[in-house]
């Protein structure tokens, strides 16, 4: 009884937190030109305006390109920390552990003006290396605690036994360390990717005409143009997000079966 | 000779020993042996863990370090390892100063209690490891592989995943890995201490044949001292940082230099007492009024008599032997355990304390609770110092 | 002369070459630090440097002195907006406790597999991007949108203020953060002994009672947990709020950049930066405390 009860809630809470974001799949194919919903006719329109304007095209290049890069820089220095954090003993090396992890839970809108402020003077608004060095600070966290979690699976007598057999630190991390946490690096690669394709408040403060994020641009749409192409943006960023959040999810769940 | 011009400016290793006050024969001895430990301390902060200890391994030699936990084996292995740091000392193996070289350049096998396996690698690939890194030629690899499997008896395991495998064919892995590039040394941390009582005899029994079969030196550690007594060329007790004895198995049973060794190794009865006097070529010790005499000297007043079980023989109460080479003393009986082959008996002895007999079928029984007189040759009798330790074994 | 070494075997280094490897490092620790120094430049850099900056402008900006703190402390709208943000923020935890509590026990209740799903339900609409789910609820709360229509047609009222509301506001917020709730709450709700319950009631507690003075004191560390993360993160929403919320009723972040943006006074919106970064600080130290062991950070457990 109580079982149904709960079951039916649970059904309820699933169907308020998937449906509402899937009526923007229809809004796409909307052949009207309005954001009224349902909509009328099917049309690839939206999708066609997207793939033909060199504003958008552009923005979703820009979004690739510092998704890439911050993943990539992302993982490498926080592959690093946690190694590093999980070699190194010493007083206030949790709150050092904090530190990196904080930008996760500080309001994003203060280290956003923060950023501005930093950016203005050092001329990196609207830069690669900005976004990157500003996506960085977000994603890091997320790579940490996943490969955090896989070194925690690791056993420390591993990397003495590869000494023992005649191998250096880098042969060893190369060859021991680094295949059996890459579960856990390949999560949180994937988690930085998507942090920074999807993040929208630290851009919104740091872009500048010259280089517009994906989200950015869809928010200048959404506030100020009101043009429907953006649903069909929308569905393409969400599908882009989903399918790699599902490889994380993937990879991070095959963590879990090593490391038991 | 020309190894000074190869070196350029750097000093021999004799040279810096020489600097170091070390006469020749000194000299001579850590160059001729496997490893050398000359002073070797090892400090966590300011606690000494292991304190100033030597020790000398022949090359070749099976050199097992015994004793409780945290008395310092671990510690000394991982230090010869390249794992832990030398605080003080000289440690050289065949004759190569190696307290600065790291882990990775010391070409010594190492075999871990709990295997330490390579999980995403197969048995094979485990084993190859070493190989790749001393860029063996593939081919060479192959073969240096079968026949090192085909050693520990696990031909046909190669390409099985570590996690597919018992505990004791994962340790026989682990044995191979480290032999296949014939290290001088093999150093071996408690590494059947995971196994039951049956796989870990066997396996006892693999080791000493591998021993043989390779001749490198083998360091072997282990808080178990039958594992010790039966395997080992010679053993080195640890106790409290320092190295107690360093003998056969045969000597550190029979005569044991500290209380410590007589308690750690097999079971013992001993009697507490007060120096009494001295016969010629032995002592006199009063045992809370018993006049027992023993073999040898000690320093100082307070002294202790060690017996094996096995060298005791009890009669009836008030039993004196006509011979002054019997020793003995009343003790009542406390308790009494059929082992098959025998009895073991635990008797209160004169001064307060507890000891055990061990007799074979054809001795007179004794009930519980009975009185009996304890009897044993002088010469099974060993005088050791009353280091006021309470030893206990670890049976 | 130092030929007397070793037994000779092929590896065997020559003395010479033994002496230049006494000379070589040891094995050091501190070689590991170097490994933290990247992650903490960056951080320190683009994090710290800049909330750093926020702090001294608001006390520099236009001049030295706490003028900035002042206005933000005597200003009434800035009152009426803290009052809000902190009330939604509130509003918003309590929603996502109430609707979260079910779901993060049922997971407790059911098979693997159940659970497994409902954990991916859960974790998937944050996989979308804040902003795609936004503009979703914008079409769905617009006042020509399908809700009100369905309102209209059905009951003749209408249009309602679902969106540039709080309410639109709370709805969308809600549903960002349930995950941050269930989460936490789940987690604490698996070590709870399941055979508690029928033990209290055994002992003759009915059902209720058994829930409220045995189950819900052992799950409070979840709750505890979930509120701080969904509070904090909650109080700092901008784009929900700037998109649904009504420019009339608008929160902290909007309100601090509007001072930037738009009045270009950056002493006042950086103070008001640093009143919501402090209040975070503030509450995760003072809740934290009352909730050891559980963590601050999403998806962290310790």
């Amino acid at each position: 009884m109580l079982r149904r009860v709960l079951g039916a809630i649970a059904i309820l809470i699933i169907a308020w937190l998937v449906l509402p974001t899937l009526v923007i799949i229809p809004m796409s194919f909307n052949s009207a030109s309005s954001f009224n919903f349902p909509p009328k006719g099917f049309s690839l329109r939206w999708y066609e305006n997207f793939f033909t304007d060199a504003s958008w095209l552009r923005a979703l290049g820009a979004s690739l390109q510092v998704a890439i890069v911050t993943m990539i820089v992302a993982t490498t220095v926080g592959v690093m920390a946690s190694i590093g954090l999980s070699k190194v003993r010493f007083r206030g090396k949790a709150l050092l552990e904090n530190f990196f992890l904080t930008p996760l839970i500080v309001p994003g809108i203060v280290i956003a003006v923060g950023l501005y402020s930093l950016f203005l003077r050092f001329n990196l608004l609207g830069t690669l290396p900005g976004f990157v060095l500003a996506h960085t600070v977000v994603a890091l966290p997320l790579v940490i605690i996943n490969v955090m979690a896989s070194l925690q699976g690791v056993d420390p007598r591993l990397e003495e036994a590869s000494a023992s057999l005649g191998a250096g630190r880098l042969q060893t991390f190369f060859s021991i360390t680094l295949p059996l946490i890459m579960p856990g690096v390949t999560a949180g690669a994937l988690f930085a990717f998507v942090t920074s394709f999807d993040e929208i408040i630290l851009s919104l403060f740091i872009q500048s005409p010259q280089l517009q994020t994906l989200p950015v641009k869809i928010y200048y749409s959404v506030t100020q143009t009101n043009d429907p192409t953006v649903a069909a943006v929308a569905v393409i960023a969400m599908f882009t997000s989903v399918i790699i959040m599902l490889s994380a999810q993937f990879a991070s769940r095959k963590r879990k079966s090593v490391s038991a | 000779m020309t190894s000074n011009e190869i070196a350029g400016t750097a000093p021999s290793p004799d040279q810096i020993l020489r600097e170091l006050n070390l006469d020749t024969q000194a000299i001579s001895t850590i160059n001729h042996a496997g490893i050398s430990l000359r002073n070797v301390t090892k400090r966590y902060g300011e606690k000494a863990v292991v304190d100033d200890i030597d020790l000398i391994v022949e090359p070749g030699e099976f050199m097992t370090f015994l004793g409780p936990s945290g008395s310092g084996k671990t510690t000394t292995l991982n230090m010869i390892a390249g794992f832990a740091s030398v605080t003080e000392g000289l440690l050289h193996i065949y004759g190569k100063p190696v307290a600065k070289v790291p882990a990775h350049k010391r070409d010594i096998g190492m075999v871990f209690q709990n295997y330490a396996l390579f999980p995403h690698m197969t048995v094979a690939e485990n084993i190859a490891y070493p190989l790749k890194r001393r860029k063996i030629p593939k081919d060479r690899q192959r073969t240096m592989v079968k026949d090192v499997l085909d050693m520990v008896r696990m031909g046909d395991y190669g390409n099985r995943s570590p996690a597919e495998l018992s505990g004791g064919q994962q340790q026989r892995v682990a044995l191979a890995r480290a032999l296949v590039y014939s290290p001088r040394v093999l150093l071996m941390d408690e590494p059947l201490g995971a196994l039951d009582k049956k796989l870990r005899e066997w396996l006892q029994a693999e080791i000493k044949r591998i021993h043989r079969e390779v001749g490198s030196t083998f360091v072997y550690v282990t808080h178990d001292q039958e594992e010790a007594l039966s395997m080992s060329d010679r053993i080195a007790v640890f106790n409290n940082g320092k190295i107690e004895q360093v003998g056969s198995s045969v000597e550190l049973y029979e005569r044991p230099n500290t209380l410590f060794v007589g308690r750690f190794l097999g079971e013992s009865t001993v009697l507490i007492g007060k120096r009494a006097g001295s016969v010629d070529g032995g002592t006199t010790v009063d045992v809370a009024g018993h006049q027992i005499s023993v073999p040898g000297d000690r320093v100082g007043d307070d002294l202790a008599v060690l017996i094996r079980p096995e060298n005791i023989v009890l009669y009836q109460e008030g039993y004196r032997p006509d011979s002054a080479s019997f020793q003995s003393v009343d003790v009542r009986v406390l308790g009494v355990t059929y082992l098959g082959s025998g009895w073991r008996y635990e008797v209160l002895l004169p001064d307060g304390s507890s000891g055990t007999v061990r007799v074979s079928h054809s001795s007179e029984s004794f009930a519980e609770g009975s009185k009996a007189t304890m009897v044993w040759h002088v010469e099974s009798g060993v005088l050791l110092q009353d280091s006021g330790e309470l030893g206990e074994s670890t049976t | 002369m130092s030929q007397i070494s070793a037994p000779s075997r092929p590896r065997v280094t020559s003395a010479g070459k033994v002496g230049s490897e006494a000379n070589q490092r040891a094995p050091r620790n501190w070689k590991p630090f170097l490994l933290l120094v990247p992650a903490f430049l960056i951080v320190s850099l683009f994090f710290l440097a800049p909330l750093v900056d926020v702090f001294i402008r608001s006390i520099t900006d236009p001049r030295l002195g706490l003028q900035n703190y002042v206005w933000l402390f005597t200003t009434e709208t800035n009152i009426t907006v803290t009052v809000r943000t902190f009330g939604t923020a509130l509003l918003v935890t309590v929603v996502c406790v109430l609707l979260a509590y079910p779901y993060a026990y049922l997971m407790t209740i059911v098979g693997d597999r159940t659970r497994n799903l409902l954990q991916l339900f859960v974790m998937l609409p944050l996989w979308t991007s804040i902003l795609v789910r936004t503009l979703a609820w914008m079409v769905l709360l617009q006042d020509t949108g399908p809700i009100n229509g369905f309102l209209e047609t059905a009951f003749g009222i209408g249009p309602l203020p679902l969106i540039r509301s709080t309410f639109g506001v709370a709805l969308a917020m809600s549903q960002v953060l349930l995950p941050f709730m269930v989460l936490p709450l789940y987690s604490a709700m698996s070590k709870i002994d399941k055979r508690l319950l029928p033990a209290a009631s055994n002992l003759g507690a009915r059902p209720i009672t058994a829930f409220f003075t045995v189950y819900l004191p052992l799950s409070r560390p979840g709750i505890f947990a979930g509120s701080i993360t969904v509070f904090i993160l909650g109080l700092g929403f901008y784009i929900i709020p700037s998109l649904l919320g009504s420019s009339k009723e608008i929160m902290i972040s909007a309100l601090m950049y509007q001072q930037i943006s738009v009045f270009l006074m950056w002493g006042q919106g950086t103070a008001l930066g640093i009143f919501l970064l402090a209040a975070t600080v503030l509450i995760l130290v003072v809740v934290g405390r009352l909730s050891k062991g559980a963590s601050m950070f999403p998806g962290v457990e310790k």
